[in-house]
């Protein structure tokens, strides 16, 4: 198994810019989300590390190893798509073995890796089926038997589950998280769905336009996002921005949201001008007593929660509260916010301001 | 815009058994959300409606006028399916003027131009109006089929999971957009999905089918609160309600096989012990993955909890759902 070091690396398709510089490490054992729009670079990045592509500049090291301009075949790593490649005409032990048997390992050997990749997914059963008559979920595990059965450093996903629908996505989730917990292997997987890359992994890479906005642990990325692309990019609904002018700096306790005082976090840097406060649906509490104001749009229920949508002086808000408060569209209500949550970003560069609460965070980087 | 009703639907391929005595009325501006597995009869029905497929017994009633008898083109719906068909050689101008340059209803070139324009506007694709269908992406093109069902003025809409192909912040969008324009225009619609959030945020009634048949329809909220059955309770709700032997936490009611705890349901800090065996962080929630007397279970608590794998919750029911053997609810 393998710890991963992606350094400076950059990638040109003619004039166009796929990946800029970017720099990133995979941890031994982690299962590592690539995230971010389509076009973000986040595929390109994962094809740099497989040796699909070739960077620009840059290193990349597998265990220690640079391997940046090695071809993939010289590079222990098993891929696996989003559209399940199998030989149609085998069936699925051939299909499983075929790495091996191209390897020139010898039958009984085969045999018995099959035997044990088959018992990991618990596809025994269906050993000797043909791939025709498979379920979308069985050729996934085919799939994923092909890649695991060869016992590479790494895995790389390139959105395995984008091609399932809704329900069956969550359980094949489930069941490759699992896998990864049994076999703790590394493994890198690219995903646009913010949910699944919260789900199942230990680390994010949030991409976008080519560049890594954001790099950490899932919980601590949608707590503290480092750029507004980020805030917005992750949590459903995103991250509320409320836009204010004003003057912020070192020490600055409360910011005023037209005549309201609204407390924040301490913070430690510094902006003027055009200003956004950013906050989580979660942490905004709807009391009638509070003086900020709003007026209810919507709400839209989901069970346990509902999301309601405001309108306020500084921008739409969505709060998500219990299903079991009572809400009214067209009421109008005061707007409390949890002053521990909150984030202040400066509108043009979209960055985030470092604060007492946030400066473990992204004072790493 | 007109009400739906099927009544008595039977509907058999090569004797597998798809629509079984299914009858459903979608009200005259209602949008109803068809939810179930796959293989439940969703898209069947669907198709019954479109004229697509015939029932093998029972009437489909369009704005209380009966169909069986007419071809798709006659009964005046639109459809939009997962897979977008455009027509590749023509612009997305075209493709969206096309529904109105039917000979059938004379539309004047000034009217076109104008409906075509709004509906651009309304799902932003206005700067691709003059590109081809095929230099659009997926998420677009799905817009313009969309565009194309809504510059008509059918009867009734119909939608066979026209989101799932799109990534998931332009679901998101659309989502609340459908919602609206379906709102405004007061058009009834009737929508194929395996996505409880697009169920319960958009519809004014859930359709829950199972095995060929409605078991349950109503508003989303009263689906979730007020679930008729095991297979009801479980479409609606994210983590999935948790379905367990019914004394596990004690004396049952009678007849009761199986208890139902929705998150919600489940009270953490009193009561017995469970063991948590995985914390899931989503950003705004935190699941638990518990162990309680052998059984698992899933919950959700605040998102950012303390608790770690191998640490003890004690946990009790709190107005739970009981089931008889059948999968029934009992009150």
């Amino acid at each position: 198994m393998a710890r991963i070091d992606i350094r400076n690396v950059r990638k040109d398709f003619g004039t166009f810019t796929a990946v800029k510089s970017s720099s990133f490490t995979i941890e031994d054992g982690e299962f590592f989300m690539l995230l971010g729009p389509s076009g973000c670079g986040k595929t390109t990045t994962l094809r740099m590390i497989a040796g699909l592509e070739l960077p620009t500049s840059g290193e990349i090291y597998i265990d220690g190893e640079e391997v940046s301009q090695k071809p993939a075949s010289q590079r222990d790593i098993a891929f696996v798509f989003q559209m399940f490649a199998l030989y149609p005409h085998m069936n699925v032990r051939k299909n499983i073995s075929y790495p091996l048997v191209s390897q020139g390992l010898p039958r009984a050997q085969v045999r018995q890796k099959v035997d044990e990749v088959a018992g990991i997914l618990g596809i025994r059963d269906i050993l000797d089926r043909p791939i025709g008559g498979l379920s979308g979920g069985d050729r996934q595990r085919v799939a994923l038997g092909r890649a695991i059965v060869r016992n590479p450093k790494c895995f790389l996903m390139d959105e395995p589950l984008g091609a399932l629908d809704a329900e069956f996505r969550e359980h094949m989730a489930e069941e490759l998280r699992a896998l990864h917990d049994r076999m703790g292997a590394t493994t890198i997987y690219v995903t646009h769905d913010q949910l699944e890359a919260m789900q199942m992994g230990d680390k994010i890479v949030v991409m976008n336009h080519g560049v890594v906005e954001q790099f950490g642990v899932p919980q601590e990325i949608y707590d503290w996002p480092a750029t507004m692309f980020v805030a917005d990019f992750i949590g459903s609904p995103p991250m509320n921005f409320l836009r204010f002018e004003g003057m912020v700096g070192r020490g600055t306790a409360q910011i005023m949201l037209g005549e309201v005082p609204v407390e924040i976090p301490e913070l430690i840097g510094a902006a003027h001008g055009n200003l956004v406060l950013g906050v989580r649906p979660e942490h905004v509490h709807l009391n009638d007593s509070a003086p900020y104001r709003g007026q209810v749009v919507a709400a839209e229920y989901l069970g346990t929660t509902q999301i309601v949508t405001l309108d306020t002086p500084n921008g739409v808000l969505k709060a998500r509260i219990s299903a079991s408060e009572p809400v009214k569209s067209g009421e109008r209500t005061g707007i409390d916010f949890d002053p521990r949550t909150l984030t202040v970003f400066e509108a043009e560069k979209g960055r985030a301001l470092i604060s007492h609460a946030n400066e473990g965070v992204l004072g790493r980087g | 815009m007109a009400e739906v009703s099927l009544r008595n639907i039977w509907k058999s391929f090569a004797g597998q058994v798809a629509l079984a005595d299914l009858s459903l009325t979608v009200p005259d501006g209602a949008f109803v959300v068809l939810l179930g597995p796959t293989g439940a009869g969703k898209t069947t029905t669907l198709r019954m409606v479109s004229g697509l497929d015939k029932p093998d017994h029972g009437d489909v009633l369009i704005g209380g006028r009966p169909v069986n008898a007419l071809t798709p083109a006659e009964r005046n719906v639109a459809m939009v399916f997962q897979q977008y068909s455009l027509y590749p050689h023509l612009t997305v101008r075209e493709n969206l003027a096309f529904p109105l340059k039917s000979p059938l209803l004379r539309t004047p070139a000034a009217e076109i131009e104008r409906k075509v324009g709004e509906i651009a506007e309304m799902l932003r694709i206005s700067h691709k109006l003059g590109n081809k269908a095929t230099q659009l992406s997926g998420g677009e093109m799905q817009r313009v089929s969309i565009g194309r069902a809504l510059v008509r003025n059918p009867d009734v809409f119909l939608m066979d999971e026209p989101l799932s192909s799109l990534d998931a912040k332009l679901r998101a969008d659309l989502r609340i957009e459908l919602k609206k324009i379906q709102a405004n225009s007061g058009a009834t619609l009737l929508y194929v999905t395996h996505d409880q959030i697009e169920a319960m945020t958009m519809a004014t009634h859930v359709g829950v089918l199972d095995g060929g048949r409605m078991i349950q329809f109503g508003p989303p909220r009263e689906v979730y609160e007020n679930p008729v059955s095991i297979r009801a309770a479980s479409r609606l709700g994210q983590p999935r309600i948790n379905v367990l032997p019914a004394d596990l936490f004690g004396a049952a009611p009678d007849g009761a096989v199986t208890i139902g705890l929705r998150p919600e349901q489940i009270a953490q800090g009193e009561g017995e012990g469970s063991l948590v065996t995985r914390v899931e962080h989503l950003g705004d929630q935190t699941r638990l993955h518990l162990s309680f007397k052998e059984h698992d279970l899933i919950t959700v608590t605040e998102a950012h909890t303390e608790l770690k794998p191998g640490d003890i919750v004690p946990i009790k029911p709190k107005k739970p759902f009981y089931f008889d053997a059948s999968g029934t609810r009992i009150d």
